[in-house]
């Protein structure tokens, strides 16, 4: 029986994760160790509501100071797991070495710096509470130009929300189409007219070479030979999971915490999470995946395997799903796209701002993305999750006319 | 138990649907309708996930 068990990473799937011990029965000990300072909060506002000034942090708590005390977790702020020994059962914290009897890692991830820009004060990444509050800071202040880094998806918030605000947005992607890899070209595009429709500077297929500036970012230069002035910079490249203290566990490492297809690392050890790459039934590969949606499932699933014996322990196999708020647009996505992947519009259509569209290869059917379409987005998860084939997919696309 | 959801912190997202189609349905219009607001209590579980599962932390049950 276990009676210690420690949750590394205070976010969304730790704190999710200890819910779920408790609510399972476990009574033992739980500790919670957290990086940051601030209570346990939601990231998705910090490029929404935070962001634009709508809503105070403390609004994005995810579980109030009662709530928490509900839980008897010791909560450890402010506090960093340095390391792992997977053989003595112990997790260093702060240097200290702590023993557990089962231990959840949901480390979550870091965002991708632009190389050579660390010197300069006005370029920013957006992960923590704190990059928000230094962004909207920076957005209140005048004059007011930003170029965004990178046209994925919290890129394209923090535009939507800039531009908002009446700052003048130029936007800098490397791909020729914007989440050309997720999405494909035509819905791509589509993204693409969305923020150019409102205002939004979008400069495709170029690369930032450099970010000049003495102390403060003054301009962006881009290998087309153009120069593009700044008073502030958001980089929104993609981010690194959070593995690098685990480096000498013995834990398997590939882009995340290796996992199989319960979310087990290590005899005792789950992830879930960002920082969590697990064999995932359906695709018959490993994957990770960054979603609000999966932090919730998968600290749930992670936390539950650690009171399950080899036996009681059932794969995790969920539909991925992520939403996205884009000026007065809301993009889901279910499913995960294949590069092979034909994409039929069946609802709807961009001009109207309101369409649902499919994606599916080899007869199946992988994906949808709704613009506007959240009642469809789902109805299509569930066929995704039915393992509905491609001509099923479509046949019920026709029935929604 | 009685389900509560906040319409003003509502997206409709409609993960609630997903979770439990019988009590929540986000309908063409876009908009959320709880289609049963005191369930029964085998539904407990499938309302406790779209609680949690919620990306708006909109719904909420109250005893």
């Amino acid at each position: 029986m276990r009676e210690a068990i420690t949750v590394i990473g205070a976010s969304l799937a730790g704190l999710r994760g200890v819910e779920t011990l408790r609510s399972d029965g476990f009574d033992g000990r739980i500790t919670l160790v957290g990086e940051e300072s601030h209570q346990p909060y939601d990231r998705p506002p910090l490029s929404k509501q935070v962001l634009a000034g709508d809503w105070e942090p403390d609004r994005i708590h995810l579980a109030a100071p009662d709530r928490l005390a509900d839980l008897q977790v010791d909560l450890r702020l402010g506090q960093r797991a340095t390391g792992l020994d997977l053989e003595a059962h112990t997790v260093e914290v702060d240097g200290v070495a702590e023993r557990f009897d089962g231990l959840l890692i949901a480390t979550g991830a870091q965002c991708r710096a632009l190389p050579g820009t660390g010197h300069l004060a006005g370029v920013h990444t957006l992960r923590t509470l704190d990059d928000c509050l230094a962004i909207r800071a920076a957005l209140e202040a005048v004059p007011r130009r930003l170029v965004v880094v990178g046209a994925g998806f919290i890129g394209s918030e923090v535009a939507s929300v800039a531009v908002d605000r009446g700052v003048e947005v130029t936007m800098v992607e490397a791909l020729p189409v914007p989440l050309v890899r997720v999405l494909g070209a035509e819905i791509g595009t589509t993204m693409a007219d969305l923020h150019r429709s409102h205002g939004v500077d979008l400069r495709c297929g170029v690369g930032v070479v450099e970010l000049v500036g003495e102390d403060r970012v003054r301009a962006a230069m881009l290998d087309d030979g153009s120069v593009v002035e700044a008073d502030m910079v958001v980089v929104g490249i993609g981010v690194v999971p959070n593995t690098d203290w685990l480096e000498s566990s013995g834990l398997q490492l590939d882009d995340g915490v290796c996992c199989d297809a319960t979310c087990l690392a290590a005899p005792d050890v789950t992830a879930a999470g960002d920082v969590a790459r697990w064999t995932h039934p359906r695709y018959g590969r490993s994957v990770r995946v960054e979603h609000w949606d999966n932090a919730v499932e998968q600290g749930i699933h992670a936390a539950r395997r650690l009171l399950q014996t080899d036996e009681e322990a059932t794969a995790y196999a969920p539909v991925p799903w992520f939403w996205s708020d884009q000026y007065d647009r809301k993009i889901q996505v279910a499913g995960l796209t294949h590069p092979d992947d034909e994409v039929r519009m069946v609802t709807g259509s961009p001009e109207e701002g309101r369409f649902a569209a499919l994606y599916g290869s080899g007869g199946r059917f992988n994906a949808v993305f709704g613009m506007n379409r959240p009642r469809q987005v789902m109805q299509f998860k569930s066929l995704i999750d039915q393992e509905a084939t491609w001509e099923e997919a479509l046949a019920y696309a026709r029935e929604l006319g | 138990m009685r389900v509560v959801v906040d319409f003003d912190l509502c997206e409709s997202n409609a993960i609630c649907m997903q979770v439990a189609p019988e009590i929540f349905e986000v309908r063409d219009d876009d908009f959320l309708y709880v289609l049963n607001e005191q369930p029964g209590e085998d539904r407990r579980s499938a309302v406790e996930e779209a609680v949690q599962r919620c990306p708006k932390q909109a719904i909420s049950i109250q005893d």
